[in-house]
């Protein structure tokens, strides 16, 4: 595990310095791209069990929601504190479902979760006290106590973000190789089998969606603590698919190509709607057969495949 | 004489108007190498089916190791000590052999865990313990998908070894590989299952295999045992040459 640490700890302070000197609108796109990253390494985690949620978007609102309520409402601003009280929300919220889809697969999964997630955002829209369709809005973070200056808040998020992001990412290379990352991959293969030998395919797939509300509620916590605005949005559906687009750019192979393919989503939506305004979903999902195409297992297959064809 | 290890009491199995299972009665002994013949649509698989908790019986009570498995689901039973392959090799194709091995060993030992790692020294030299007893220690990198059909069923195999059973069923362990295979596979199986202490149930429709590698033979026609004896004795039943292996009887040959 030694390598993985080093490598995770020079990725840190790579971003950290590099951070440092981008303008803001580019620490900005950074932090959105890592954040909406967290809530595609979840869906990556549960592709890894043959299952695509749709619903993640939802996810992410009731981590962005809670942060904000709970910054206005009690007064806690803390940057570090608040994303994983995010993550939190999410997965308790998401946790009585998890035993009902878990034993759902292909098609059905993915239905019962963009359902869940649809009646998730027709109660925020119709939420006044959450400030119904228009959300509400929430103020600056401090860190460890202390107020930031206007120009320290885009760097400080982006660091608190990268550190997320970075532990994160270890935890789930860890998880990627343990017991329970390979029974997962063995239960898109073929699950019965996992049975006759004596696994339990349900608790497994409710264990990963619970792993899964728990980054979206961080993503989504996230991304509103850089936006200072949440409204229900971040549930609709076309968020959720957002999300999922990120995860198929990536592939299931590879935490860092997660986090490319959301930069890459941030690029691409960025100067296509500054150049095409009215037609960036266009250059996105031509984008995306492109990928399909010729790197149909994701952008991670890319360096997978050296390792492989490495003597 | 072995301890019992296998008591099926008045099994009965219907599917709508199928009888796939009419009181059978089987007491299985610990280390017996068991055939269960029969054409197709006898019942063979329904038994192992039974057994292993796919499906429940209708009626009737199953008896393993002195615990009462009845209406268990395969993942309780498998947990005891009963393994078991598939006609059609039921693997991770788009994972290593080795990998394979690993998750039957993480899945056997209860051992689910988000951070302790699958692949480690012990875990790798443990399967590769046992993919050697199958002659598949050089495959163990390559993908199951990649492999010929001979060695996936090895494959399928070896995984149900991995857990230690104290029963192993063995559905249609040479069906789909070639006939010059069949024999040095059975050998390798043999093999592999001789050093341990495990009783194997086989369901086979080689003949040859049958009389060679198995000490009791029991043959189902409709639903129901029509013999259950040692293989010479067993496969000179009249029942079982006509209903199962298709010869005709000397006297009506001759009447004929």
């Amino acid at each position: 595990m030694g390598p993985l640490f080093v490598r995770a700890l020079l990725i840190l302070l790579a971003g950290l310095g590099l951070g440092w000197w981008l303008p803001k609108w580019l620490q900005f796109m950074l932090t959105m791209a890592m954040a909406n990253g967290l809530v595609s390494l979840g869906i990556v985690l549960l592709m890894r069990g043959g299952v695509v949620p749709f619903g993640q978007g939802l996810m992410a609102a009731l981590g962005g929601y809670a942060v904000a309520l709970v910054f206005m409402h009690w007064g806690w601003s803390d940057a570090v504190g608040l994303p994983l009280m995010g993550g939190l929300v999410a997965m308790l919220v998401t946790a009585p479902f998890a035993p009902l889809l878990a034993r759902y697969r292909g098609i059905f999964f993915s239905m019962l979760t963009l359902a869940l997630s649809m009646v998730g955002y027709g109660m925020l829209v119709k939420t006044e006290s959450l400030g119904g369709s228009d959300g509400f809005n929430m103020g600056r973070v401090t860190f460890f106590g202390q107020a930031l200056a206007d120009h320290q808040v885009g760097f400080t998020l982006l660091a608190v973000t990268l550190g997320f992001v970075v532990v994160v990412g270890v935890l789930a290379r860890l998880y990627f190789a343990s017991t329970r990352g390979l029974v997962t991959r063995a239960i898109r293969d073929n699950e019965l089998r996992v049975e006759y030998m004596g696994g339990s395919v349900s608790q497994t797939m409710a264990i990963n969606f619970l792993l899964a509300a728990f980054l979206a509620g961080m993503g989504g916590a996230l991304a509103v603590m850089a936006l200072g605005h949440i409204d229900p949005n971040f549930s609709y559906w076309t968020s959720s698919g957002e999300y999922v687009f990120v995860a198929i750019l990536a592939g299931s192979q590879s935490v860092v190509a997660v986090l490319l393919s959301a930069a890459v989503l941030e690029v691409v939506r960025s100067f296509s709607s500054l150049y095409f305004p009215t037609t960036w979903q266009f250059a996105l999902g031509l984008f995306l057969l492109l990928v399909i195409r010729f790197l149909p297992q994701g952008l991670g297959s890319l360096w997978n495949r050296k390792k492989e064809q490495a003597p | 004489m072995s301890g019992l290890l296998l008591h099926a009491q008045g099994l009965h199995k219907r599917f709508g108007a199928v009888v796939a299972a009419h009181d059978l009665q089987v007491l299985i002994r610990t280390s017996e190498r068991i055939s269960l013949i029969g054409s197709n649509g006898a019942g063979k698989t329904t038994f192992v089916n039974m057994i292993t908790g796919y499906i429940p019986p209708d009626e009737g009570r199953i008896e393993f190791d002195g615990q009462d498995i009845t209406g268990m689901n395969p993942r309780q039973i498998t947990r005891l000590g009963v393994a078991r392959s598939f006609q059609i090799p039921q693997l991770y194709p788009t994972l290593s052999v080795l990998e394979n091995m690993l998750v039957a060993q993480t899945c056997h030992d209860n051992r689910l865990s988000l951070w302790r790692a699958a692949s480690t020294a012990q875990s790798r030299e443990r399967a590769e313990t046992v993919l050697s007893r199958f002659n598949l220690l050089e495959q163990r990198h390559r993908l199951v998908a990649e492999l010929p059909g001979g060695m996936r069923k090895l494959v399928d195999i070896a995984l149900a070894m991995t857990g230690s059973p104290k029963l192993l069923l063995l559905d249609e362990p040479t069906s789909g590989v070639a006939a010059e295979e069949k024999f040095p596979m059975m050998d390798t199986v043999m093999q592999a299952l001789d050093g341990q202490q495990l009783t194997a149930l086989f369901v086979e429709h080689d003949m040859d295999i049958v009389s060679r590698y198995c000490d009791r033979v029991i043959a189902f026609y409709s639903g129901r045992i029509i013999a259950d004896d040692l293989p010479a004795v067993a496969l000179a039943n009249a029942d079982v040459r006509r209903y199962v292996t298709g010869e005709r009887d000397p006297q009506e040959a001759s009447h004929a």
